[in-house]
Formats: structure tokens, sequence, C-alpha cells
């Protein structure tokens, strides 16, 4: 039987079901989709999206149900064949070799070649005509690690059109995007659908969906939770059956004492980068109490070394930090933390906690030479574990115990064993970066409450993030990091997403235009 | 002292650099492929033993050096199997598995002295060697200086010659070079693009065996007429060194393992003249520091592959 491949769904899975081990990952998901549709897959993190896209993919085998592509059942048994079904994937960790060039990393896998030689001449033809067809500008021969991300996104749609996609899987594709450089690629993905490509965007922001999307799956702990029209469904109703329960992400903010003497202080630091070359140039930040200070910026503009100066792990170059009346400039890290600066580090496994350890000892980490948990200088395991059971209580930590490794917990749940350790120990500035990289909605909200209640009992905080949402959910003032320098600082209320978007893009150089186009 | 010099740097001496540099150029060579290929490789100093006893082996029961040469490739071909099995398949780690295929090298060559020849230390003598067909290029070999070095040689060392030039072409040129590079710096961007990992892997691994066979080879019969227990002598490390100073490229590894031939010629050559009066031990220790000179000089400005070393699985990388 043949069969019209333009009536019917283009791809369409029956009950679909992923275990890993006694993990579902996901049970009985049935979703289709439509030719020149394009579809939002939402769900908090660790609701089994990924998984259904990497079943989809050809990257797992599904343990039961279905896979269809114009009506034929198909079956995966590696991305090769999803591949020559006409699907084409845009991984949330882009899936390109930082060493090899644009034109390398689109062939790879199908490179036109005599005899295992590549034509490149010919292979560069193809991509830059590619490029020019869809409106995806790029440079054939840069080296993928030179580009910006939004850039390197673009080679990854490009590599599945290079495929012939009719199927284009997005997933979480504006994590890591400035917001211009989400509005182009929806526009990009907007015209891909009118010329006939199918995509499934997967994602945990609503707005998102509303603003791309003809129609909504909902997944929740591996589960279908619901399918919608976009245009008939309304935030709070996706939310609800995302979260399972009513969610309020806007939290009042109170309102700022007027101008105090700024405890934090940090006057044209310099810093030098990985690479050797300057990377913080020359910048001045001050944080009074119960000040949020949002300091925006696209990734890799001098966070990571403002990071490190300010708490003591790198060495400044030029210029001084202060903590109330101390210069604190030359001070080691633990003067500092003694001195009441705390810090949420952007990498909870990497950098926050030491995985391999159990919750009780991350909780101690630092202080361990101390009381409680140590009696000269000997590990008080008793007191140590008494002091975890009340933070874990106080935070809300969900381990099977305070001897629970932290490699086990939910991402939520390590951000958590952080922030108790650090808001437990009574800093008077608190530099957060990244606080919710990850996490799902309802832990998002429990940060955002935990930070706010700090501000309120006085403490300066200092929060560094690449998402503007989070900026300005929170920020009293916002300034904005760009090639080392802060080339913007306003009060939250009189500037808006769109104005400080293009200060992240260009720079100082954005200045009057940012303005009037605001 | 400028005679001193004169004495020492002579055509000869070009001619033992590129002589001795060979199996370190081929060992070297299998390293680059390997770890390109994110294979961590320090196996290289027991494969080339097996190679050059199965080489020897070969040769004496045959009487034929050119089977020997096959047999010796084909030795490193298969022992190297088994390490990729154990990497690859088993998910051994890298540097364990190449640890005990070292090990067992020297233990099974010990083994199979006893088995074939029933004595341990030195093999029974091939009847004729590769040496015996060494070949002048026409016109090159007459180049002054250098033109007898990488001209008018055994096939062995012609075969390292041309592994570079071959390696350098097959990274910059090819589908191959180009899914080792992926699946040595990102190997999910190769398996996503329905490229396996596994079977790249796998192939970088047993080339390289062939190629550590061959230097094996050139050891037992060509530079010598029989296989000696240990004869390998730490040239499989030197090529782990030569390596990581070529910055894992094909040209950078080639000049590197000349220059540890060239010290190696230089020392024997200064000694044997007696031209500068120190004692011997200072002589044979002067390669090693070289070595490690070089190593430590040039290590901190080359990147290894990303993904070198590391294992890889498809299924629980996570969600």
């Amino acid at each position: 039987m043949t069969t019209d491949p333009r009536a019917g769904p283009v791809l369409e899975t029956r009950g679909i079901t992923k275990t890993f081990g006694s993990v579902v990952a996901n049970s009985d998901v049935s979703i289709r989709l439509e030719r020149g549709e394009i579809v939002a897959l939402l769900g908090e993190n660790g609701a089994g999206k990924s998984t259904l896209m990497n079943v989809l993919f050809g990257l797992y085998r599904p343990s039961s149900g279905e896979i269809l592509v114009r009506g034929e059942p198909v079956r995966f048994d590696s991305p090769r064949d999803a591949i020559k079904l006409g699907l084409g994937m845009v991984h949330q960790h882009f899936m390109l070799v930082p060493t090899l060039t644009v034109t390398q990393n689109i062939i790879l896998g199908d490179e036109p070649s005599v005899l295992g030689h590549i034509r490149y001449r010919r292979a560069r033809a193809r991509v830059a005509e590619l490029s020019a067809r869809y409106g995806l500008e790029v440079d054939p021969d840069e080296k993928v690690e030179n580009l910006p991300v939004g850039l390197q996104q673009r080679v990854e749609i490009l590599k599945a059109l290079y495929r012939d996609a009719a199927v284009l899987i997005l997933d979480e594709p504006t994590a890591v995007l400035t917001p211009r450089e989400v509005d182009e690629l929806f526009a990009t993905l907007r015209r891909l659908a009118e010329g006939g490509t199918s995509i499934i965007i997967i994602t945990h922001k609503l707005e998102e969906v509303r603003s791309l999307s003809h129609r909504v799956y909902v997944l929740r702990k591996g589960k279908l939770s619901g399918e919608r029209a976009t245009l008939g469904t309304t935030a709070s109703e996706l939310a609800r059956l995302m979260v399972g329960r009513d969610v309020v992400l806007s939290v009042d903010r109170p309102e700022p004492a007027p101008a105090p003497e700024p405890i934090f202080r940090m006057e044209a630091v310099s810093a030098l980068g990985p690479r050797g070359l300057e990377a913080l140039r020359g910048a001045s930040l001050a944080v009074g109490p119960g000040e949020i200070l949002g300091i925006a910026g696209v990734e890799g503009n001098g966070q990571r070394e403002l990071c490190e100066t300010i708490t003591g792990l790198a060495k400044a170059t030029a210029g001084t930090v202060r903590l109330g009346s101390d210069d604190v400039t030359g001070w080691s890290v633990a003067r500092r933390m003694d001195a009441g600066i705390g810090y949420v580090p952007p990498d909870r496994r990497a950098s926050g906690l030491v995985v391999q350890f159990s919750v009780e000892e991350n909780l101690a980490l630092g202080r361990s030479d101390r009381a409680p948990y140590s009696r000269a200088r000997v590990l008080d395991r008793a007191a140590t574990r008494a002091s975890a059971t009340g933070l874990m209580e106080r935070y809300d930590i969900r381990a099977s115990g305070p001897d629970a490794r932290a490699s086990t917990l939910s991402g939520g749940n390590q951000q958590k064993v952080i922030l108790a350790r650090e808001f437990s120990r009574n800093p008077k500035f608190l530099l957060v970066s990244q606080p919710t990289r990850g996490l799902d909605v309802g832990a998002i909200e429990y940060v955002y409450r935990r930070i706010l209640e700090l501000k309120e009992s006085g403490v300066a905080v200092l929060l560094v993030s690449m998402e503007l949402d989070e900026i300005f959910a929170l920020s009293d003032r916002i300034a904005v990091l760009h090639g080392g320098r802060v080339v913007f600082e306003s009060r939250a209320d009189a500037t808006n997403p769109a104005e400080v978007g293009e200060y992240m893009i260009r720079g100082a150089a954005a200045g009057p235009a940012a303005r009037s186009e605001a | 002292m400028m005679e001193t010099l004169a004495a020492l740097f002579t055509p000869q001496l070009v001619e033992a650099t590129v002589r001795l540099a060979a199996p370190v150029i081929l060992a070297a060579m299998a390293a680059v492929v390997c770890e390109r290929s994110g294979v961590t490789n320090i196996a290289m100093e027991g494969i080339m033993l097996v190679g050059a006893f199965f080489a020897a082996l070969v040769a004496w029961y045959t009487g034929s050096p050119w089977l020997g040469l096959v047999g010796g490739a084909a030795a490193g071909a298969l022992y190297s199997l088994f390490f990729a099995w154990a990497a690859i398949s088993l998910h051994f780690n890298h540097v364990v598995a190449g640890a005990i295929m070292n090990i067992l090298a020297f233990g099974l060559t010990r083994y199979l002295m006893m088995v074939a020849y029933g004595r341990q230390g030195t093999s029974n003598a091939v009847a004729r060697t590769l040496h015996d067909y060494k070949t002048a290029i026409p016109v090159l070999s007459d180049i002054p200086f250098i033109g007898k070095a990488f001209f008018d040689q055994t096939p062995i060392v012609y075969l390292a010659l041309l592994s570079v030039v071959a390696w350098a072409w097959i990274f910059k040129r090819t589908r191959l070079g180009l899914s080792i590079e992926a699946s040595g710096e990102y190997p999910m961007a190769l398996e996503t693009m329905g490229r396996s990992v596994v079977k790249t892997r796998y192939t970088a691994v047993v080339l390289g065996g062939v190629m550590c066979g061959l230097a094996g080879a050139f050891l037992s019969i060509e530079n010598s007429n029989s296989f000696t227990e240990g004869m390998t002598d730490g040239r499989g490390f030197i090529a782990l060194a030569a390596n990581i100073a070529g910055g894992w490229r094909p040209v950078g590894v080639f000049l590197a393992s000349l220059f540890f031939g060239f010290v190696d010629a230089l020392q024997l050559r200064a000694q044997g003249l007696g031209v500068i009066d120190l004692p011997s031990e200072l002589f044979l220790v002067f390669p090693y520091v070289a070595t490690i000179a070089a190593v430590a000089g040039l290590v901190k400005r080359s990147r290894p592959p990303a993904a070198v070393g590391k294992d890889f699985s498809v299924e629980g990388g996570g969600d």
C-alpha cells in the first residue's frame, strides 16, 4: 500500500516507553507532527523530553512502542537510519567538533568523496549555496571554535538541511542565545516551516511556546499530561500541566532602601583570562545592603574573571576589591569567606560541590576545621550530621539522608545544598552566578525566593546570569558586561530587556540607538 | 673545536639519524592515529615487541624477510585488536589496558621464545634480512649531504617516511581522517551524524598496530638478523614523547622523531669517535635527557585531542 506523503502526519509515535534500568524516562508517549507544522514539546527538566527526542533520532532504542514516518512503521538502530528518513536534530549541546571548520562539520558523516578522498571544493560550494538559500549566513571556512554561539547553532541547522531534513527537532535551542539571536532563530524556523519543513521544538520556556508553535504537547514525569492548540491555551494552563500545580514566577520585589553606603565595591578591576589575554578590563561596581545588582551579558564576556577576582580564586591585575571598609584585593579565598563573602558558583557539579562527597560533607566544606564541624581540628562527625540534618530540613533538601552522595541528588536539590551552605554562614555580600541553570520551574521559584529573602535581611547580592528573564525578575539595578567592561548600568525599572539585550550584543556601541529603539 | 664538530656532522650522521628514527617514526604515527581517534595508547612498546618477534619467526621459518615483514605487521594488528577490544568494547581505562598490553608483551615473547626456539635471549638468525634490499632512488639519492639519508635506504625506512606523507594526507583530505579527528575531539558529533565512533576507533587502533608491527620488524629483521628479548628498549615510550612534542600532528611528530633519532646517532658517534672525553654512561643518558627537555619544552604549546582517553558509550550518557 502506498500513502500520499502529503496526507497524514510526517512523523508519529505510538505508545513510546523508554526505561533505563528501573527508571522510566518515557511512558506511553504518542505524538504526531504534520507537514509544515511547528510543534512545541514542553516540560520541566527531567520530564523526559530529551529522552523522547533521542529515541526519535535513533540514539536510544525504545523499550516499547513504535515510530511511524509518513505512515510507515520504522525502526531506528542508529542516527544514520533517522537521518536517512529525513529527520534532523539540533542538540542542546551542539554536536560540533570545535577544531574543524564549518564545512567539515556540516559534511561530517556524508562527505562528497571519491574513494575516501573528500571533494572539499564541491562541499564548500554546497554549504555556501545552502546558507544563501535559507538566509543562514556563516563563513564556510571558519573553525567552529571561533564562532559565537548563535552562529554555531546556524551550523547545526545547516547540518540538518544539508541532509535534506523534512523534520527538524530542536532541543532547548534558545538556552544559550541572546534575545536578538532568539528572534533571528525564530524567524528562520518560521521561514522553514512555511517552506514545508516540520519542526519540533523542545523547551521549558512558556513564552517560546506561545510565540512560535502551532500546537503544544506537555510532558510531565515521562508522560503526556496534555495537548493543546497554542492559540487556545494560556501560559498559566501550560504551567499547570507542566508542574502539576499553580506556579507564580513573577515575584514581588520589595523596594530597596534609598542609596545607602555600599557593602561591596570594586574599582577599575582588571584580570587575565584563560589565554593570558585581559578578560576583565577596569570593571567598577558597587552593591549596597539589601540590594540585588544583576550582571547581564553573553557568556564569555568576563563573567568568569569577575567572579574569580571577587572570590579571590584569581588575582586582579589592577584595581581594588572592597568589602565594607576593608580592601580585600590581596586577601586569600578563605579570609574573604571569613570576612563575609558568600559564593554560589555557576557550575554546581564542577565547582559548587564535591559530588563524590555526601550531603553533610558538602555542607561542611570550607568550614570543616572549626565548630560545629570540628573540635580541636578533629572532625566531629556527629555534630556535622546534626547540623546537616537541620539545614536539610530548613532548606527542604530532598535526599535519602545526610550521608547520601551529592551526585545522587537532582539538580535542584544539589543547588539547595549550595544555597544552604552559603546562606547559613551569614554572608554580608553574596555573589551568585547562574543560580538556576538547568533547573526546572519549581526549583527556579525556590531559588528566587531564597535569594530575595537574603536580600530582605540586608545582604548585598551580585547576580551574574546569562538569562535576561532572571536578571529582570530579581534585580534592583542592572549592569551589562561586554568585552570585560561594564558598558551599561541602570535601575531595573528604568530599562527593558530589549535595551539590555542590545548592549549585551553590541557593547558600548549600542549607546543612543538602543535608547531610541527601546 | 671546529674539527670536532666537522668530525661529528657528516652525511653518515644524517643517515644514522634517519635509520635510528625510523622505528620511532612508525610507532609515533601509531600514537598520533590512536590518540587523534580518542584512544590513549601507551602500548606501542609492547605491540612493537610482539611485531618484532613474529617478523623474526616468520622470516626464519619461511626464509623470506618479506613474509617476515607481513607477519610482523599482522601480529601488530592482531595484538592491537586485543587492546582495542579491552579499551573500546570492554571500556577498560586506556592507560590501564595499555600497561597490561606492555607487560603481557614481555611475558608473551619470552614464552614464545621457549616454544619456538627452546631458549631465552636471542632467536635464530634469519637467512636474509631486509637490509639486503637496500635500494637507492636514482637522482634523489645524489642530493648532497641528505640524499643518501632519505633516498638510499632499506624498505621499512621508506615505509616510515611514506607513512608520514600518507597520514598527513589522510588527516587533511580524506573521510577517514575527518572521522578520526571528530572521534577524538567530540565523538558524539560523529555518532549523531550516523557514523560509528566504535568502528572508527577500532580502525585507528588496528592501523596503529600495523605501524607498530612494522617498527618491530625493522628492529628484528632489518636493523639486525634476529629477535632479542626486550629489543624495543624504550622506543615505544620515546614514540609517545615524540607524539606529544610533535603536537599530535604527523609532520610535527615526524620532526620530533627525527630529533630523537639525531640525538641517538650523535651519542653513538661521539662515543665511537671518542672526540669528546666523557664517561660513556653519560652518552647513553643523553637521548633520554633530550627527550625530557624536548617534551617539557614543547608540551605547553601542544593541545591533545579533547576526548582522548575518555570512554565512549551512547546510552547512559544521561538525559
